[in-house]
């Protein structure tokens, strides 16, 4: 595939994203007209000159302290989000389709967790298989026939999305349980604003700084009912998390404190924070800790973050937390194949943003099927994050495939399969001039009453050229993201 | 709004920090002034004693050769009491801090931080050693600028004073104690033109000497000199102005943001003031200006520790507390 007719450009004549979709240039079937005076502004610029503005950028982040922390062996090291300037666009109509999916994803998980938590109806219809979730490790027990306010448990939630080579959004995968990214979605717009006033003048794009007050408002609306002026906090896990930053933005965005374990105490069920006049009562906890450290009284007993005794008041309802305990078990991998069932069972739907086709390698015929086409195939264990154990099929070894099956065949249960989806390509400036590279999309939804998507979400981008694998973690960046003004 | 116990306690010593950090800076200028005099090599182990660092100084060197204990006060990060280690404690502190202290605040402080930790992998020169320390007292004076200007003024702003006052009347007693342990001149040179030149450049090194000038045109003794840098009540780095301020601080901030703690903190420091107030310097002097800076010191102590118990929660580690006594 050549790129589409488009203004002739002297920055991106020799761009050619080859056999994908590209983000800036559409594809022959799909031509990005909306993205047209936008191209024609990055074509009058000069090579050298957005390689000078990029790397203005990212001094500016890290002076800024925009960084997250990569562990050595005995260093932490601050190292920033590598920031590609070159936008990823998506136009008005686009962003409606994805806004409807994202809120009808969230929709129907919070009502299978509530389900689960209660009358588990899902499970007695045969839908989804009772030991998928109940003997999930994420299945809390403790949350059985609690009720959380508005029946939501996923106040907020990051869907990672991927294009494929038709230009079709699939939902790659959920995060229903601490989601992270936003701060550079918002960080990243603030760059672009001051490097490249120039490319964005009167385009007309979607702003995002409103998140912490949409944020806000959620922790407020959830707070215990009676409470006239809720006490709100970010509950981190310290200086030392790698999400640190996230943490700092989110408090100072909302302007509520951001507290660790050791501030909090909980005397009588209720939670207070230590201050310079002593306790002071808590009601809504945006917490960035899993379960598992929450409360080691109730889960970890050996962890130090936590708060004990905070389950117990968060049962009692004089604390809410977001997002309510138990909500690994809707973003587990082996889950996500039933979430397409799902939505048709609660909300008697088609999904609007289609799962990536998956096989879950629990059940005989998809495990020989993967087995089978190994070589063909990405193969993911389902309790792993940040891109880790993944074998990815026509890129691995001989050895490496031989290393995949002895693990399915061992345990099965842990392994999902999805073809190789060609992730769609955006425009990147490199060492090389520009090039293009693989991006994903991670809408975040706020959730109390009703839902709220951000227009646009982290566009992670995979700096090596080839790679798929777009997490921080593993080398990869990201991208401003605009969602267009306009009617849909 | 509630002030976390946490933070208080950070921003206290965040402002101890950058107020030592720009102290070490002075000391370190006004001993490579001294170097340059007739006496040599003796003092610079001085300031290894003004710091009590002799155990852990030589554990590592020999002897205390300008280049050893430079590297020891400039980028040891073994040292607590090194520039390079007061930054990083400083922005330590800074970053727990950051949703509550403005951007400018915490970005000063971490270009502050990587420049001198850059500058610690190539080390410096002997004879640059004042352009260095010039630049350290500026980035430290340029926070003090952007805090003035930027920070919130809510019950952490007193915090920050308090830290600042209280780290500030302790350096300058330290500061005088360098005149007592390094260049107690024997009874002969007492007016001599050495004895005055580096009764100057202590003045100097709290930028103190026109002001002394201005309330004494003639003459310089060590009497007039410390008395000044103790007890005047104009001077910004003396002694009495800042527990001065401490006291006007924390009784404010108590009924301001209506505190029920601090009441041992507030007698503590009644007490030091009036203890200030009471003896005039050559009293001082006679009974020995070493070791009544010594008890001014464990003052400032005992006052930090009633503030830490009434403010910064009962359980809080003050483990960031790296006092030298």
């Amino acid at each position: 595939m050549s790129v589409p007719e488009g203004k002739p450009s002297d920055l991106l004549s020799s761009y050619d994203p080859g056999l994908y979709f590209d983000e800036l240039f559409g594809s022959m079937d799909l031509p990005a007209e909306h993205t047209a005076l936008i191209r024609q502004r990055l074509s009058g610029l000069d090579f050298d000159e957005l390689r000078r503005r990029a790397q203005d950028v990212e001094r500016e982040l890290y002076n800024l302290g925009i960084t997250f922390i990569v562990y050595s062996d005995k260093d932490a090291v601050d190292r920033i989000l590598p920031f590609d300037t070159i936008p990823r666009v998506i136009s008005a109509k686009e962003w409606a389709h994805l806004e409807a999916g994202v809120t009808q994803r969230v929709t129907a998980l919070n009502l299978f967790l509530h389900d689960i938590y209660h009358d588990q109806k899902i499970l007695k219809d045969g839908v989804i298989p009772r030991d998928l979730v109940e003997g999930n490790h994420n299945f809390r027990p403790q949350m059985i026939g609690l009720d959380v306010p508005f029946n939501t448990y996923i106040h907020i939630m990051g869907t990672d999305l991927v294009r494929d080579r038709q230009g079709t959004f699939r939902v790659l995968e959920d995060n229903g349980r601490v989601p992270s990214g936003v701060s550079y979605v918002v960080e990243n717009r603030h760059m672009m604003q001051r490097v490249f006033p120039d490319l964005m003048q009167d385009i007309g794009i979607r702003p995002v700084d409103n998140y912490g007050h949409k944020l806000l408002d959620a922790m407020m609306e959830i707070a215990p009912q009676g409470v006239s002026d809720p006490q709100v906090a970010l509950l981190s896990p310290g200086t030392y998390n790698s999400a640190y930053f996230e943490h700092i933005f989110l408090a100072r965005e909302m302007g509520v404190p951001l507290v660790e374990g050791r501030d909090l105490v909980v005397e009588n069920d209720r939670v207070y924070m230590k201050t310079t006049n002593g306790l002071a009562p808590l009601h809504s906890i945006y917490r960035r800790l899993d379960d598992a450290f929450l409360d080691p009284r109730a889960f970890n007993p050996d962890s130090l973050l936590g708060v004990p005794g905070i389950l117990e008041a968060y049962r009692k309802g004089n604390v809410a937390l977001a997002n309510a305990i138990g909500t690994g078990v809707a973003d587990d991998k082996a889950v996500y194949c039933y979430v397409p069932r799902m939505i048709k069972y609660y909300l008697d739907q088609d999904p609007i943003i289609p799962n990536v086709d998956t096989r879950i390698c629990r059940e005989p015929d998809a495990l020989q099927y993967t087995l089978d086409h190994l070589a063909e195939l990405v193969v993911k264990p389902v309790g792993e994050a940040g891109g880790y154990g993944i074998t990815i099929g026509p890129r691995a070894s001989k050895a490496e495939l031989e290393d995949c099956r002895a693990k399915l065949l061992a345990d099965p249960s842990n392994y999902i399969s999805q073809p190789v989806v060609d992730l769609s390509v955006c425009p990147t400036v490199t060492e090389d001039g520009i090039e293009p590279r693989h991006v994903d999309l991670r809408p975040f939804a706020i959730t109390a009453r009703n839902t709220w998507v951000l227009p646009g979400g982290l566009s992670r981008v995979a700096l090596k050229k080839g790679t798929l694998i777009v997490n921080s973690s593993q080398g990869g960046g990201s991208k401003d993201t605009w969602v267009l003004e306009g009617a849909a | 709004m509630n002030l976390l116990a946490r933070y208080a306690e950070n921003i206290f010593w965040m402002a101890r920090y950058m107020e030592r950090a720009e102290n070490l800076a002075r000391i370190l200028d006004v001993h490579e002034s001294f170097a340059r005099d007739t006496r040599g090599a003796t003092n610079w182990f001085s300031i290894v004693q003004l710091n009590a660092d002799e155990k852990d100084f030589f554990s590592r060197h020999d002897r205390p050769t300008a280049t050893a204990v430079i590297h020891y006060y400039m980028f040891d990060t073994q040292n607590q009491n090194s520039l390079l280690s007061m930054l990083r404690m400083a922005r330590e502190n800074a970053r727990t801090l950051r949703p509550w202290i403005s951007t400018e605040m915490w970005t000063q402080i971490n270009v502050f931080h990587n420049k001198l930790l850059e500058m610690s992998a190539k080390g410096i020169a002997t004879q640059n050693l004042s352009k260095v320390c010039t630049w350290i007292k500026e980035e430290c004076q340029t926070h003090a600028g952007i805090t003035e200007g930027t920070f919130y003024r809510d019950q952490g702003w007193y915090f920050y004073q308090m830290g600042k006052y209280i780290e500030r009347a302790d350096q300058t007693t330290r500061l005088l104690d360098i005149k007592y342990h390094t260049l107690l001149p024997s009874p002969v040179e007492v007016g001599s033109t050495l004895d005055v030149s580096q009764w100057t450049t202590v003045l100097r090194s709290t930028a103190g000497y026109h002001a002394f000038r201005r309330v004494y045109p003639r003459g310089m003794s060590p009497t007039t000199v410390a008395g000044f840098m103790l007890f005047n009540e104009g001077f910004p780095r003396s002694v009495v102005m800042c527990v001065r301020q401490i006291d006007g601080l924390l009784t404010r901030m108590r009924s301001r943001y209506d505190l029920r703690g601090g009441s041992n903190a507030m007698e503590r420091v009644d007490e030091l003031l009036a203890a200030l107030l009471s003896r005039p310097i050559e009293s001082v002097l006679r009974d020995g200006l070493h070791e009544y800076l010594d008890w001014i010191q464990l003052q400032l102590n005992v006052v930090t520790t009633e503030i830490a118990q009434a403010f910064f929660g009962m359980d809080a580690p003050l483990a960031v507390q790296s006092q030298s006594q």
